[in-house]
């Protein structure tokens, strides 16, 4: 099991497009991601949170299906939602749908990537690296900044916006 | 023919899991129903009647140092409660960190206040596990765990809400019940703070709560 993660990550990083970054923002064909950040985890703590923000400036809609990490032993994607006074979260098997010119933002208190078996704690100033795969435009190696464990956002960008 | 059938399979565990969630929710109205009934009660209860039912109940439990711990851990101190587990990616890190805030603002207005994290995944989280985690909040922490059986009994005592929810690869997470309790030195419940409720809010209630004890 383990082997066949490490494989189909080794395959994911091979044929990862390269990616452009400028302002903060990873471009992979028509899909920019921003701000991402992860948070910081509590000691004994197996699983962190990751998010960032998807938009999809071509004119078809495209899909992210599924993400890795040399971090952890499974990387999910997941949706929490509060339900009244109860938490409630979900995996989303068949990924999160980015719409033809839309945005699609993963943050604490929805959509999120799910870290399971972490090799070590997330430590904040450090970075986790993770591998996003889209339906259409492919994978890439993205990293996200550890912050604080109940940081909110990512520090904007100046001029993140606009492209 | 393979392809056919693993479809067929596949719709059937979809069918299977669309039942079951419209079960889960069905479940779930009837209870909040039921907790606000309770807690409506409990309200009217406590003003007119003096101690109420709400928070009472019979357990036998074990704190992270090994001690035991039962219903009379609310007797004596005003405490927060809150329900958790340490596989919870982000209302339990938020609220533990929320609490942590909490106590370092109060500092020594809140050296009475006791604070307990009881785990509702009793099978993963062993009392050394709770321990490291909850502590990390502040030495006011205490966590607390128990047999299947036992963390049954005091989430019912609180109306907490939990259950398993499986992911793929033999793993599970858990819904619960994501609200901090505030029980005075009599061990009566006094009322909630919300997940993510505003700092200053909170910090009023625990106040409240620390004069009335
Ligand atoms: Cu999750």
């Amino acid at each position: 099991m383990t082997r066949l993660i490490q494989a189909a990550f080794a395959a994911a990083v091979l044929f990862a497009t390269p990616a452009l970054a400028h302002n903060g923002v990873v471009h992979l064909g028509p899909i920019d991601i921003s701000l991402p950040f992860a948070r910081a985890t509590l000691p004994n703590a197996p699983v962190g949170g990751g998010f960032l923000t998807i938009e999809n400036t071509g004119a078809e809609a495209d899909r992210l299906i599924s993400a890795s990490s040399p971090a952890a032993a499974e990387v999910q994607l997941h949706e929490m939602a509060m339900d009244g006074e109860v938490m409630r979260m979900r995996q989303l098997e068949d990924g999160i749908e980015i719409p033809a010119g839309g945005t699609v933002t993963l943050e604490p208190g929805g959509l999120h990537i799910m870290f399971m078996g972490l090799r070590e704690p997330f430590v904040e100033g450090e970075e986790v690296p993770v591998t996003l795969t889209f339906e259409q435009a492919g994978s890439v190696e993205i990293k996200l900044p550890v912050l604080a464990v109940a940081a909110d956002a990512a520090p904007a960008h100046d001029g993140h916006q606009g492209h | 023919m393979t392809a056919t059938r693993g479809i067929e399979m596949a719709l059937h565990t979809i069918r299977t899991w669309l039942w079951i969630s419209v079960i889960a929710l069905a479940v779930t109205v009837g209870a909040a129903a039921l907790l606000l009934r309770q807690q409506g009660t409990t309200a009217v209860a406590s003003t007119s009647t003096g101690p109420s039912t709400f928070g009472k109940g019979s357990y036998e439990l074990v704190d992270h140092r090994g001690d035991a711990m039962d219903e009379t851990m609310f007797i004596g101190q005003p405490s927060v409660l809150f329900f958790g587990f340490t596989h919870c990616p982000e209302v339990c890190p938020t609220t533990m960190a929320e609490m942590a805030s909490w106590f370092e603002t109060l500092g020594p207005e809140a050296q009475d206040l006791r604070a307990y994290f009881v785990t509702v995944d009793p099978e993963r989280d062993t009392p050394e596990i709770v321990g490291e985690y909850a502590s990390w909040a502040g030495e006011q922490m205490t966590g607390v765990t128990g047999t299947p059986e036992e963390i049954a009994k005091i989430a019912k005592a609180w109306g907490v809400y939990y259950e398993k929810v499986p992911l793929e690869g033999d793993d599970y997470t858990m819904d619960h019940t994501a609200s901090v309790y505030l029980i005075d030195d009599k061990g009566e419940f006094q009322g909630t703070v919300a997940y993510r409720e505003d700092k200053d809010t909170a910090l009023g209630k625990l106040r409240n709560l620390l004069a009335k004890s």
